[in-house]
């Protein structure tokens, strides 16, 4: 069916590790080269350490999935090296329409704030994300990606791991201290550690059909609830890269998946839709349902999932890759300073408990859109409908319409890994992710969030600090770096707006862009702890 | 602390009784409970604080009391 796009082959390497005598060692092996798992080794490659991705297949996603990428991900993903070709080759759209029955009850633009590097969303085929992540990988000589080999057994330890690796050349040996597992939603070996993701199944099914428009037709989002064409079931329209569609029928639990992925069966459907007279041609189609659930503890030993095989979510908000990709980015920089022996063993265990609250966050949003969608029981639907009328002439029950809400990064502000001075009020709050802003470097324009991350940075106004504070502050860390805010030109201003940054005010930023601290005159001492808190020292102290 | 009145705050609390019982007097079931969501959803909407609203929630759902 798919015409728009072929899937890269990747060729199968035989690696020197698979003729050693015994079972070669590597730091950190990850499973899975989907976005998670190449998401890991990128961010571990930007801290310096190395990592090898085992994949038990030979290409990128066959078909679509996930295809909306917010802000947050495309700034990872900058941070990484390759967000440019994924916002020049993505949809940026920020016009919608929602429909109730036979009429348009109101149209929206999202109008995006001024003053970042990159757009509030994009939409993408999964598998374009992920070629520009492998292309990438294939210049970073600190990751080495092995197609077509396959984990077969896993002996988790608590000081490690052994692995045996199935290829076409026969079985290998592999040992590591840290095993990341980006497996997806039905993780194999989550079920074989005998571990458990647990939530809810939504009892609905779902097609998803990408087709091609031959007619030229608007980019919007288009949702509509109980449509004439599609009775009592909700519909989503919108669009990708190369002119395809991806339209989302709501089918009920009764319908037979088997049946609903016949091409005779979704064309009748679309004509319902478009129109007999609207030309287009099918592209791929899936029938799924979905659930919400999570693991209770993503780390079991050293081995630590990530991705859908740790938390999954349903498709409404676009919080799956992007929830993944931002706890990746959580995990990553404190696994690299562990290994450095810079870090507490103990640190890693904050990655549980930020992105235990990251998965609730983005579980409850989605939960949430999708109640609406499908009203549970009659009164439910009472209210969804009502919501909905009164939307078309009052603008406050459009408030209430959700078809998804955009996925924003989630707050650590209760992480224990935060110091808090209650003395720098206004700019952004500590466990916050730092914003975007525009700056001038020398003359030359550039972005706050490009100096930002992997490494800590200690973003000072100096003015009324010592002459001498500046390199002492410099000296605290090899891993800490100062960035004198006098520097930083602020064109629009929106620096200053932003950051609030007066004489002596200073915010430390974790490698994940994340503030871990604020002070209202900062100093060795202060910045000295903030940071050792950090890194996870006052978690052994308070054990 | 309490923010949700429960003191009367009506100005006319007989007119308001019967323009509500009115507005259902020759609805369908069915009619009245869209009516009624419709109703809760405009005053929840004027109200709009969390505590007051949640607080409300909390009293109409004692249905035993």
């Amino acid at each position: 069916m798919q015409k728009t796009y072929s899937n890269p082959i990747y060729p199968y390497r035989k690696s020197p590790d698979q003729d050693a005598a015994s079972a070669v060692h590597h730091p950190v092996i990850i499973i899975g080269a989907g976005p998670c798992g190449m998401a890991a080794a990128l961010d571990l490659a930007k801290q310096g350490q190395a990592s090898v991705i085992l994949d038990d297949n030979n290409t990128v996603s066959v078909g679509s999935r996930a295809i909306c990428f917010s802000k947050r991900t495309l700034e990872i993903m900058d941070r990484y090296g390759c967000a440019t070709p994924m916002v020049e080759k993505g949809v940026t759209w920020q016009k919608g329409k929602v429909f109730f029955k036979e009429e348009q009850v109101y149209e929206f633009d999202l109008l995006p704030e001024s003053g970042h590097k990159l757009p509030a969303f994009i939409n993408l085929q999964q598998y374009y994300f992920e070629e520009y992540m492998v292309n990438l990988i294939d210049k970073e000589p600190l990751i080495d990606l092995r197609w077509k080999n396959k984990l077969v057994e896993l002996d988790s330890q608590g000081d490690g791991n052994q692995l045996k690796v199935e290829t076409e050349d026969g079985v290998y040996d592999l040992s590591c201290d840290y095993l990341l597992v980006a497996d997806g939603a039905n993780s194999k070996i989550r079920s074989g550690l005998g571990l458990e993701s647990k939530g809810q199944v939504f009892q609905d099914r779902f097609l998803i059909a990408d087709v091609v428009m031959k007619a030229d037709f608007p980019t919007e989002r288009w949702f509509w609830f109980d449509p004439e064409f599609h009775r009592n079931q909700s519909v989503l329209l919108h669009k990708q890269a190369d002119n395809v569609w991806r339209i989302d029928f709501q089918l009920g639990w009764d319908a037979d998946p088997e049946e609903e992925k016949k091409e005779e069966n979704i064309r009748p459907r679309i004509e319902a839709m478009l129109g007999k007279d609207v030309e287009f041609e099918l592209e791929w189609a899936s029938v799924y349902t979905f659930q919400c659930r999570k693991m209770d503890d993503y780390i079991h030993n050293r081995v630590v999932f990530m991705g859908d095989a740790a938390h999954q979510v349903s498709p409404f908000g676009a919080r799956g890759a992007n929830g993944g990709v931002q706890s990746v980015e959580n995990l990553a920089w404190k696994l690299a300073r562990i290994l450095k022996g810079e870090a507490s063993p103990m640190l890693l265990e904050s990655y549980n408990s930020e992105r235990q609250h990251g998965a609730t966050e983005n579980i409850l949003n989605s939960t949430r859109a999708t109640d609406f969608i499908t009203p549970k029981n009659d009164i439910s639907r009472v209210f969804r409908d009502e919501t909905l009328r009164l939307a078309k002439h009052y603008p406050f029950a459009r408030s209430l319409v959700n078809s998804g809400r955009l996925s924003m990064p989630c707050d650590y502000r209760n992480s224990t890994l935060n110091s808090i001075d209650s003395g720098f009020q206004g700019g952004l709050e500590v466990g916050f992710v730092c914003q975007d802003a525009p700056i001038k470097i020398d003359g030359r324009n550039s972005w706050l969030l490009e100096q930002l991350g992997n490494r800590f940075v200690l973003l000072v106004n100096p003015e009324t600090l010592a002459d001498d504070e500046l390199t002492k502050l410099a000296a605290i860390s090899d891993d800490l770096e100062v960035i004198d805010s006098r520097t930083l030109e602020d064109p629009e201003g929106l620096f200053a707006k932003r950051y609030a940054l007066l004489g002596g005010h200073a915010y430390l930023v974790r490698p994940d862009q994340y503030i871990a601290a604020k002070f209202k005159q900062a100093n060795v001492s202060d910045v000295s702890a903030a940071m050792k808190r950090a890194l996870g020292f006052n978690l052994e102290k308070a054990q | 602390m309490s923010k949700l009145i429960t003191d009367n705050h009506f100005s006319d609390a007989d007119a308001f009784y019967a323009s509500l019982t009115d507005a259902h007097r020759e609805l369908t079931p069915e009619d009245s409970e869209r009516l009624n969501a419709r109703l809760i959803l405009l005053l929840a909407n004027h109200i709009g604080d969390k505590q007051v609203l949640f607080e409300a929630l909390d009293i109409a759902a004692q249905l035993e009391q």
